[in-house]
């Protein structure tokens, strides 16, 4: 399947990971983002917004082009490494809050707490309101970093597919403006933890994958081997999410009955 | 120097939650990198050595944080 010079068939994993990646990093930025516009002004809140973009955009044409300069096994070994830490921590926070040990994301309360906070930073200034562009601008790019990395990671070590990455990441901006435009409130229908659990596991997947290039196992079934590695994956972190919500009850128990 | 500081902070952030888990990945994927290659032949074993290690290492983490008392 090919569209705009592209083999889908091959890009589109790709593609869909840096959509769900970034869709989980746009709504966390879209609640604070809110936050801002609606306590500080929106016209603060989306300069800051749209130059945090604009860095963002310039890092990637700067990172990612020159990534593919670097022989392709090395950029797999490097970039495959910094995947698999960022899926692996994605995933186990992913384990845990579904085994509810850690407290899951909650979009409303983390909106609510803003705007608290928001209040108490003083008076709102006439035309460019420095706090508003400056938390904005922060969020944006604390958020956003994180899709840049994904992208150009999942660009470059996936052998020149930057441009599908950029496509997936700037589906789910799209998606999220929309949203925000809409709803005026935060995006809190989005089950952010199940997402991520998704993403953890694609990118633990993509990352061995990548690992093993880089170190030149052969992998059978070749890119096939991809999807076999995220039912291997899921297949542990299903069987996590019982053991750790059966220790953590122990724990629990045992607590209590020691006080 | 405090904004290095910070964005450095920022970077490793993204990879790093738990230390243990981070410094077992690194030194597995070391050994692997070292050792695998060296078993000659290209045969299934190795990539499955690889993933078998990695899922073990994320098991310990996850295992050791809810055995945490709350």
């Amino acid at each position: 399947m090919v569209g705009l010079g592209i083999d889908w068939t091959h890009a589109a994993p790709t593609a869909l990971a840096a959509f769900l990646a970034s869709l989980v990093e746009f709504v966390e930025a879209l609640t604070i983002v809110l936050a801002i516009g609606a306590v500080r002004g929106w016209r603060g809140a989306l300069g800051g917004t749209g130059l945090a973009l604009l860095v963002l955009l310039g890092i990637v044409v700067a990172l990612g082009p020159a990534l593919t300069r670097i022989p392709l096994d090395l950029v797999q070994l490097g970039v495959g490494t910094l995947i698999l830490l960022f899926g692996m921590r994605w995933l186990r926070k992913a384990i845990l809050r579904s085994a509810g040990v850690i407290a899951l994301h909650d979009e409303e309360a983390e909106y609510v707490k803003e705007t608290a906070l928001l209040r108490g930073l003083g008076g709102i200034a006439r035309g460019w309101d420095r706090v508003a562009v400056s938390a904005a601008f922060k969020i944006t790019m604390i958020e956003g970093i994180e899709v840049v990395f994904i992208v150009v990671a999942m660009g470059s070590a996936g052998g020149g597919l930057l441009v599908p990455a950029s496509m997936g990441a700037i589906a789910a901006l799209l998606l999220v403006v929309a949203l925000g435009l809409v709803l005026h409130r935060p995006v809190a229908m989005i089950p952010e933890n199940t997402l991520k659990f998704l993403v953890g596991l694609l990118l633990c997947a993509f990352g061995t994958f990548w690992i093993g290039e880089g170190i030149g196992l052969v992998w059978p079934g070749g890119d096939l081997a991809i999807a076999a590695l995220t039912v291997g994956f899921l297949t542990t972190a299903l069987l996590l999410v019982r053991l750790c919500r059966a220790r953590a009850f122990q724990v629990v128990v045992s607590t209590q009955a020691g006080q | 120097m405090g904004w290095i500081k910070t964005v450095w902070t920022e970077f490793v952030g993204l990879f790093v939650d738990d230390g243990n888990l981070a410094v077992a990945v690194l030194l597995w994927l070391g050994a692997c990198w070292s050792w695998l290659p060296r078993l000659g032949e290209p045969s299934a074993w190795p990539p499955v050595i690889l993933f078998g290690v990695l899922n073990l290492i994320l098991a310990e983490s996850a295992m050791r944080r809810a055995s945490e008392r709350p």
